[in-house]
């Protein structure tokens, strides 16, 4: 197996409130080798976004990172002052948001932009750094990118804003680069495209992937391994095919069943009762018991601890038996 | 369709054109005599469609193709620039007094963002009731009692009556859009992407829903979606959308059989599947073009794969190419 590149182990984050500091994220654990995608998918609410702002460090009060580590290639990035962490980010770590023109400036060139980032970072000559941008450009797919690095943010249509932002993170060929939803916004032939380049370029360059998502289609098949959210916890994590063929946990179990295309058109579909607990009301033990049918009284008490069955793990008392669990 | 009872809805030949309207400078030098440059968008462009009582006709397209103007056609939101709207055989133009009001009533709309449709200001009661009151359609103490039963329709307990939008979660709001359009008795519902913004799990429970209003009402549903798995999952035909004209239509089962025009063709390739894995992915080229600047001839050919130069010149019309399939490809010739 290839290198570790991202160790993240018993990550918290609490949100700081008058009533008390409520955790969106509880006890995350995420291994991420060098060239592997890893799909971290969730709903509204479940934490799957302040997870991956957590390991760049990007949460501001009243938000806090309250314990755990984040392994960046040995070192802990959770010990590193400001002006280190600026240093690894948009470098050696990228980060690609759902909404590129909230991300963009867009009173600067797109080449202005990509420029910036190269030369934060590197001191190399302006037609050399020029160049790359011009390359990264046309990677993702961009028609004419030297004219191109002219054009605003606004003259770019949404699929195309995102390429630039794909283009962005590249630049530096980092080792790890974490996407927030970023084909979410997209229609499905222009999500596909992004998903294409995607997936040439991080086989290309062995780059590491998170792509953070709810949609369960997209992970099957984009991602090597799945990690799935509830409630600020990793559920069960392993890889895609194994997870989404046999799930182990109630939850996944649900989502799978609960997908149109899992179902025979016109009948009903199966579905999760009930819905997410909110933040402030997660209930005490598993926070998946109120919806989940297999629930025992010792849900209601503590917290599964992760059984780790090989490549596979979940956090449940009562998990889907093996031989039963086919979705 | 010759011994078929008058479809509920039929649309014929229906444009709708927006136009621009002139700013000061544009028209002060339109004082001086120069021209004025007024661009249109022609978003929907000469759709004929009907939808038969007790069915659902899912209507599939990207942003921007003209899907949901074609819905607010149909629930009389916008009116056409060009063609008829046919409510049960009659135009909707020559409604008058109750006929009109038997329309307006008999198609309603819900919509995609329940946050956005919802009045913050309002409680739960006034929303749902507001409709009863302005047509005076029932005496306050039934319009209660019919609250009530809206609600417990769309799986709400009768508490959530004094709420406020803001107060309840999205599954829920979508359930008060639901019920609202409950409220007047309607025998078509315009739905609006209604479970785009809603998560997975909360996603099946809202289609479970609409198909039990279904069952138990016998609605007829225009069911607008981008979301292929899910119209596949709750229609009878679907009719697929690309810049203001329908390219395809045909039997559910039929079209994710065997897609004939190439644009639904790639659609269906593209959709995200849970029991594919690691695909190798393949897209289609290009981005939907302008409507402000359609292509000419087949509005799909910069992208097909299969454009001929007849594609560049020549649109193609809607043809039948087995019983109940109509597509709009020139390739069928």
């Amino acid at each position: 197996m290839s290198e570790i590149i991202l160790e993240v182990r018993g990550l918290r984050t609490a949100f700081h409130t008058e009533a008390g500091a409520w955790p969106a994220v509880d006890g995350v654990d995420l291994t991420v080798r060098r060239g592997e995608i890893l799909g971290l998918v969730g709903e509204s609410g479940s934490g799957k976004s302040v997870t991956g702002f957590s390991i760049l460090g990007l949460i501001d009060p009243p938000g806090e990172v309250v314990s755990g580590t984040v392994l960046f290639k040995g070192q802990d990035l959770r010990k590193l002052d400001e002006e280190s962490l600026r240093q690894l980010r948009g470098n050696r770590i990228a980060m690609i948001f759902q909404d590129p023109l909230m991300t963009l400036n867009p009173v600067l060139t797109v080449g202005e932009q990509m420029m910036e980032a190269i030369l934060t970072h590197e001191n190399v000559p302006t037609q050399q750094a020029r160049e790359r941008c011009r390359e990264a450009l046309a990677m993702v797919g961009i028609p004419a990118p030297d004219k191109r690095l002219n054009s605003y943010p606004h003259e770019f249509s949404g699929g195309m804003r995102q390429r630039v932002a794909i283009a962005i993170a590249m630049l530096n060929k980092p080792d790890l680069i974490i996407c927030d939803e970023p084909t979410t916004a997209l229609d499905v032939t222009i999500q596909g495209q992004i998903l294409y380049r995607m997936q040439e370029i991080c086989r290309q360059h062995n780059t590491a992937l998170i792509w953070i998502t709810h949609d369960l289609g997209v992970v099957a098949e984009l991602a090597d391994n799945v990690a799935v959210m509830y409630a600020g916890r990793i559920v069960e994590s392993g890889p895609v095919a194994e997870v989404l063929e046999a799930p182990r946990h109630p939850y996944t179990k649900g989502l799978l069943e609960s997908m149109p295309a899992n179902s025979i058109p016109g009948t009903r579909l199966h579905q999760i009762n009930g819905m997410a607990p909110s933040l402030a009301g997660r209930p005490q033990g598993c926070a998946f018991r109120p919806r989940c049918p297999y629930a025992i009284d010792r849900c209601a008490e503590e917290v599964p601890d992760v059984t780790e069955e090989g490549v596979r793990s979940f956090r449940c008392y009562v998990p889907i038996a093996r031989e039963t669990a086919t979705a | 369709m010759t011994q078929q009872e008058t479809p509920v809805i039929e649309l014929r030949n229906v444009h709708k054109r927006f136009e621009q309207h002139p700013d000061l400078a544009q028209r002060l030098l339109a004082l001086f005599g120069r021209p004025m440059e007024l661009q249109t968008v022609h978003a929907v462009n000469g759709v004929d469609l009907t939808v038969n009582r007790g069915e659902v006709l899912g209507l599939v397209g990207e942003s921007g193709c003209g899907k949901s103007t074609l819905g607010r056609i149909v629930a009389g939101l916008h009116r056409q620039t060009e063609g008829e709207v046919l409510y049960q055989g009659r135009s909707t133009k020559d409604l008058r007094g109750k006929d009109r009001l038997d329309y307006i009533l008999g198609v309603q709309m819900i919509f995609q963002d329940p946050q956005a449709s919802l009045n913050p200001r309002q409680r739960i009661r006034q929303i749902l009731g507001e409709a009863l009151k302005v047509h005076r359609l029932a005496p306050g103490a039934e319009i209660q009692q019919r609250i009530d039963k809206a609600l417990s329709e769309v799986g709400l307990d009768k508490e959530y009556r004094d709420r406020f939008p803001h107060q309840i979660s999205g599954g829920q709001r979508q359930r008060i859009g639901i019920a609202r359009a409950l409220m007047v008795s309607p025998k078509f519902l315009v739905c609006d992407e209604p479970v785009a913004a809603l998560d997975v799990s909360i996603q099946a429970q809202v289609i479970n829903l609409f198909m039990d209003l279904r069952e138990q009402h016998g609605f007829t549903y225009l069911f607008i979606s981008h979301d292929l798995g899910v119209v596949k999952h709750i229609s009878d035909r679907v009719a697929i959308m690309y810049l203001g004209r329908i390219v395809e239509q045909a039997p559910a089962v039929e079209i994710f059989a065997n897609a004939n025009h190439p644009y639904t063709q790639a659609l269906l390739a593209e959709v995200p599947d849970v029991k594919r894995r690691g695909r190798k992915f393949t897209p289609i080229q290009g981005e939907i073009p302008s409507p402000l600047n359609p292509p000419s001839g087949c509005t799909f050919h910069p992208r097909c794969p299969h454009a001929t130069a007849r594609c560049k010149e020549e649109v193609p019309v809607l043809k039948e190419i087995a019983p109940g399939h109509w597509s709009a490809c020139h390739l069928n010739n």
